[in-house]
């Protein structure tokens, strides 16, 4: 299945892209999407995550279509 | 209520009279007893550190989401008449607004606590990210926001 990912910030430059659609084998969580996005590279250690633009853990499930997005810790305001 | 995520400068005075002007209009005079406001502007230091400029990254699409749930939560919980919130994306400059969040209640206690929880909860769930220029030409992302209480 494809699974759009998007990476924003410090992870932006840490991966070189902004994003990329990513094929991964059905059953995947949001860590397999991690690891196929980076080419198995770690997973820093405060990195969050969305699925299709809400708030998520790296544990949660992915299906075919969804949006998935590693951000650093928010600084708005 | 009103969310708005802008690249163009903020005028947070101007938008507030504006939207207090419609407010009345539409609510009518004498229907709130209690208005809070809260601005949040760039500084030109941070941690020691002399800045000329940012940039706020957002994720569109998200940011505008998250805003406008926090929003209506806080909306329910604190039984607000109206709110406004306006937030900056884009180069910024010291001096420049960044947030602005303004809110209307019948009594005072919801609506001191009713601003400070939606900037606060801004500050730790709303995707943005600030990328500091600092005067000696180096770039640097912000990891970590100041205590708010």
């Amino acid at each position: 299945m494809t699974v759009h990912v998007k990476f924003f910030a410090s992870l932006k430059e840490l991966m070189g892209c902004d994003g990329a659609a990513v094929e991964i084998g059905e059953m995947a969580t949001v860590t397999d999407v991690w690891l196929a996005a980076s080419g198995g590279k770690p997973m820093p250690a405060n990195v969050l995550v969305a699925i299709n633009m809400e708030h998520g853990d790296v544990h949660q499930a992915v299906h075919s279509g969804d949006e998935v997005a590693f951000f650093p810790p928010v600084t708005g305001g | 209520m009103k969310i708005r995520v802008q690249s163009e400068p903020l005028s947070p005075w101007g938008l507030l009279a504006d939207y207090e002007a419609q407010l009345i209009s539409s609510h009518g005079s004498g229907k709130y007893g209690a208005s809070a406001v809260f601005v949040g502007s760039m500084r030109d230091l941070n941690e020691g550190d002399a800045v000329q400029g940012m940039y706020l990254e957002h994720y569109p699409g998200m940011t505008e989401k998250v805003l406008q749930g926090m929003a209506e939560a806080i909306s329910r919980e604190w039984n607000l008449i109206d709110l406004l919130l306006a937030h900056r994306v884009g180069d910024l400059h010291p001096g420049e607004p960044i947030v602005l969040v303004a809110v209307w209640s019948a009594h005072r206690k919801a609506a001191f606590e009713a601003c400070r929880a939606l900037m606060e909860t801004l500050k730790s769930q709303a995707p943005f990210w600030k990328r500091e220029h600092l005067t000696d030409g180096s770039q640097r992302w912000v990891e970590k926001n100041t205590a708010g209480y």
